[in-house]
């Protein structure tokens, strides 16, 4: 299985927010925003991140 | 006349038998503990995740640690443990890439290894709904 770099990130967040979300909180409601607010900065940090590696290359 | 104080439903059942079996249970079998305590959908949500992040890096060909010649690699065993019985069985099986030659293999062994760490998480919040110690 050859997944591209981002599909490989998409699936680590989604899998590893599921996790924080269920352990973290108490309430299904609040998981399920944890869950969500974890997902969106993994995702975020990583295009983040892409984007000062890329202007640091140049 | 002296009588017994009244505990209250939480701590009686805590104090129910064995404490650390939620624990172990899940450490073994990922979403087990959760499964233990009628935990249905968050069990099989644990289940399916770490499940399927193990599996994924197995497919990545991501390599399983299996013995500890420095710092790095003890870590990367330890992290591998976590998994419970995925890890030996996929080591029973051999499965899993030895040297890892591809960018993709490295991620797979990162997800193997965080695999192992999140089961780890989710024992010891079994183990905290078994306790009290989290309410719901």
């Amino acid at each position: 299985m050859h997944p591209s770099h981002f599909f490989a990130v998409l699936l680590f967040a989604l899998f590893a927010s599921t996790v924080f979300g269920i352990t973290m909180r108490d309430t299904p409601p609040k998981m399920f925003r944890y869950g969500a607010y974890c997902f969106v900065l993994f995702v975020g940090s990583v295009i983040v991140f892409s984007w000062v590696m890329f202007f640091i290359t140049r | 006349m002296a009588t017994t104080p009244n505990k209250p439903a939480a701590a009686n059942k805590s104090s129910q038998g064995f404490v650390y079996l939620p624990l172990i249970a899940g450490w073994l079998v990922p979403g087990a503990g959760h499964f233990l305590l009628g935990k249905w959908i968050r069990g099989l949500l644990i289940a399916v995740s770490i499940i399927a992040m193990f599996a994924l890096g197995l497919a990545m060909q991501g390599k399983l640690y299996t013995s500890a010649q420095d710092i790095l690699d003890m870590l990367g065993v330890a992290g591998d443990l976590g998994s419970g019985l995925l890890y030996f069985l996929s080591r029973a099986a051999g499965w899993g890439g030895t040297p890892v030659q591809t960018t993709v293999a490295d991620y797979g062994t990162k997800f193997i290894v965080v695999a192992g760490l999140l089961n780890i998480i989710t024992a010891v919040d079994a183990h905290n709904l078994r306790t009290g110690r989290k309410s719901s």
